[in-house]
């Protein structure tokens, strides 16, 4: 017959015992698809036998101290079942005791020992650590590696100044299609969600201040707190938040794989700077872009407060205006601009640069796009407060 | 059931194809890759398919593996027909190949021996102990040293991913491996021992190969049949004499190049021990060659 037929029966195992010998009478198939059986039969066949060293079921008398495996009664065999054959071998061996294989055909007893010649010892279970030491040390390491995350980028912001110096210095370097290409990506494509997050923001704002200030009966006094927590935090907050999801963990998947299909490298051999032609024109576009994107978070999150005021308090939009102009000073729009540009830095140099440390495998790229977005959310937050405080003491 | 290995004597004397291929029809887009195209894989036998660039090779190997659907033809597994078959059924067939993917598409997340217990886990539920035992196995017997098996695939060079890649689609010892280029990016003494492997695994458990390769020395010297994709279907299949007969302008450019010249010549020169005793004869003659 050719090959190996579709069907099987399954491995069946007996002990006999034939004059001096005991006989291990194999037989059905030894096939990969039969041997999770197979091998349960054996355990149980030769366990707790096997510790004693000599097994007094294969004993015949006290004179029975081998055993021969009779493998004539079976059909197909495999890789998988001959291994289980050569294991019984071996560990029947290991208990000194002599063995047989006997009944096998000349396919059978050359699988088996081609089996046998590429056996190797399998490898040493890594030992197990003491739990304790195991968490000390993880955090040890996660500490470490906060530490060179924080060096890295500090690093890498010195290198992006330099690029950009040079750039300052000589503008036609800066690839202007691609800056312009990630301006539609970052900016452009993202107005839609900004805008609808910052009304929807807004309409929450207006309603809960609302709530709690008409205990007091100081309702139009919504205006103040919508205005001001809108223009001077929550819509650069926001901007921010979504682009860093949105835009910074793009920059990291884009750039990383890019690296794990080496095209970074082949840059780097054509004498092309990474910092150049990836790096620049994805801050450039960033650092224009979430300022506009600010500009229009905070219009939308006003719209949502002059909605709800309307709605809820029946403070005309008219009324609503004109008491943003006269009670809303103008600096809190400027302050939260100002943090605009600077958020913009952080989240597309966190993306790039996780990027760039991409290396190995798909997994890698992964791991490291999820941490640019923790990454520059947490930065971005931290930065906030920084800028707070900052504010706050130089009394604006 | 009187052994397990196939005929030798008999050239698929029963006809039995174990994977058929008829009237295959592949598009994408206006693009046409296969018109038509008819193919057989044997019990037992090393079939080479070799093509141009762009050929869609490796489509077909996809094709038949299940992971692209034809816009018409029908394909039969081991003597059932797909159109035909249970979702249940087509499962269950995939536990009698194992594919070989061009860089070995190993789980990146998974060590290498972890990697080849996935089938035997997934599939038979083996013992972790056999597990172990087994995948330690296989990856010596695909030559890998026995530390590779704690090993990450981000850890291994390009060959040696090869390697374990074969290893995984030998878990379950399978009747049937799919390999896309196994030897391409191999060191010239790494794509020998691969295919002395792929040899002995014919010969000694009857596994039937279904290699796509631009490998001349693999076509000289494991495959018994080679196939010839060109103009959107299988031109021609055959040994390597029919190749070298054959007078298509692309058949003979490949096969009487400068470097499949080199390659019959050697093949010529050695005897070949995986080729002993098999009734498939391409060893090719040198004067032919020339």
């Amino acid at each position: 017959m050719a090959g190996r037929a579709a069907s099987h029966t399954d491995a069946t195992l007996g002990i006999e015992q034939s004059g001096r010998w005991s006989v291990l009478m194999l037989g059905g198939d030894w096939i990969a698809a039969t041997a999770t059986a197979a091998d349960a039969a054996l355990v149980r066949a030769l366990s707790g036998k096997l510790e004693k060293g000599f097994p007094p079921d294969f004993a015949v008398g006290d004179t029975a101290s081998e055993i021969a495996i009779d493998i004539s009664g079976v059909g197909q065999l495999d890789i998988t079942g001959a291994w289980l054959i050569h294991r019984t071998r071996t560990e029947l061996e290991e208990c000194s005791l002599g063995t047989r294989l006997s009944g096998a055909s000349a396919e059978h007893r050359q699988l088996i020992d081609r089996v046998a010649e590429a056996e190797h010892p399998p490898p040493e279970p890594a030992p197990r650590e003491n739990w304790g030491v195991t968490v000390l040390a993880r955090i040890g390491r996660g500490m470490i590696g906060v530490g060179q995350e924080l060096r890295d980028l500090t690093g890498f912001f010195g290198l992006l100044l330099t690029v950009a110096l040079r750039t300052l210095i000589n503008p036609a370097r800066l690839r202007r299609t691609a800056t312009v290409h990630h301006m539609e990506q970052v900016g452009l494509n993202a107005v839609p969600i900004v805008m609808l997050m910052s009304f929807l923001v807004g309409v929450v704002l207006a309603f809960q201040g609302a709530q709690q200030l008409q205990a007091f009966g100081a309702e139009i006094y919504t205006v103040n707190l919508v205005a001001l927590s809108v223009m001077r935090e929550i819509g650069v907050l926001m901007t921010a938040i979504l682009v860093a999801g949105r835009s910074g963990s793009a920059f990291t998947a884009e750039i990383g794989s890019m690296k794990l299909r080496e095209e970074v490298d082949a840059m780097l051999t054509l004498g092309l700077d990474p910092m150049e032609t990836l790096v620049l024109p994805r801050v450039v576009a960033l650092v224009l872009m979430l300022p506009v994107l600010t500009f229009l978070a905070d219009i939308a999150g006003l719209l949502g407060g002059i909605l709800m005021a309307w709605g809820a308090l029946d403070v005309s939009p008219g009324l609503f205006l004109v008491r943003l102009q006269t009670t809303t000073d103008i600096r809190h729009f400027w302050l939260g601009m100002a943090k605009a540009p600077v958020f913009a830095v952080v989240i597309a140099m966190v993306g790039c640069r996780l990027g760039l440390n991409v290396s190995g495998s798909a997994e890698s790229l992964g791991r490291l796009t999820t941490r640019s977005v923790v990454v520059s959310i947490f930065l971005v937050i931290i930065l906030d407060a920084l800028f707070s405080v900052l504010f706050s003491s130089m009394g604006i | 059931m009187n052994g397990t290995l196939r005929a030798v004597t008999d050239e698929h004397g029963d006809g039995a194809a174990i994977i058929s291929v008829r009237g295959i029809v592949n598009r994408f887009g206006r693009q046409t890759v296969h018109d038509g195209v008819d193919l057989d894989l044997y019990r037992g036998e090393v079939l080479g398919v070799v093509g141009g660039s762009g050929t869609g090779k490796s489509v077909l190997l996809r094709t038949i593996v299940g992971l692209n659907r034809p816009q018409a033809g029908e394909i039969s597994l081991f003597g059932q027909p797909v159109s035909a078959m249970s979702d249940e059924e087509r499962r269950r067939v995939g536990q009698r190949w194992g594919v070989l993917f061009q860089d070995g598409a190993l789980f990146s997340a998974l060590t290498v021996a972890q990697n080849i217990q996935v089938p035997m886990r997934e599939h038979l539920r083996m013992p972790q102990r056999l597990m172990d035992e087994l995948a330690a196995l296989k990856i010596a017997m695909v030559g890998l040293p026995p530390e590779a098996g704690a090993k990450f695939p981000s850890e291994l060079s390009g060959g040696m991913r090869k390697r374990a890649g074969l290893a995984r689609a030998l878990a379950l010892d399978p009747e049937v491996v799919f390999l896309d280029e196994p030897t391409a990016g191999l060191d010239p003494i790494g794509a020998a021992a691969f295919d002395a492997l792929i040899a002995e695994l014919r010969d000694r458990i009857g596994l039937s190969v279904f290699m796509v390769t631009h490998d001349l020395d693999s076509l000289t010297t494991v495959c018994n049949r080679i196939a010839v994709l060109a103009e959107k279907r299988v031109l021609v299949t055959g040994d390597m004499d029919t190749m070298l007969a054959n007078d298509h302008p692309w058949v003979r450019e490949y096969f009487h190049g400068p470097r499949a010249r080199a390659a019959l010549a050697s093949s010529g020169e050695q005897t070949q021990p995986a080729q002993a005793g098999t009734a498939y004869p391409e060893k090719a003659d040198p004067e032919k060659a020339d």
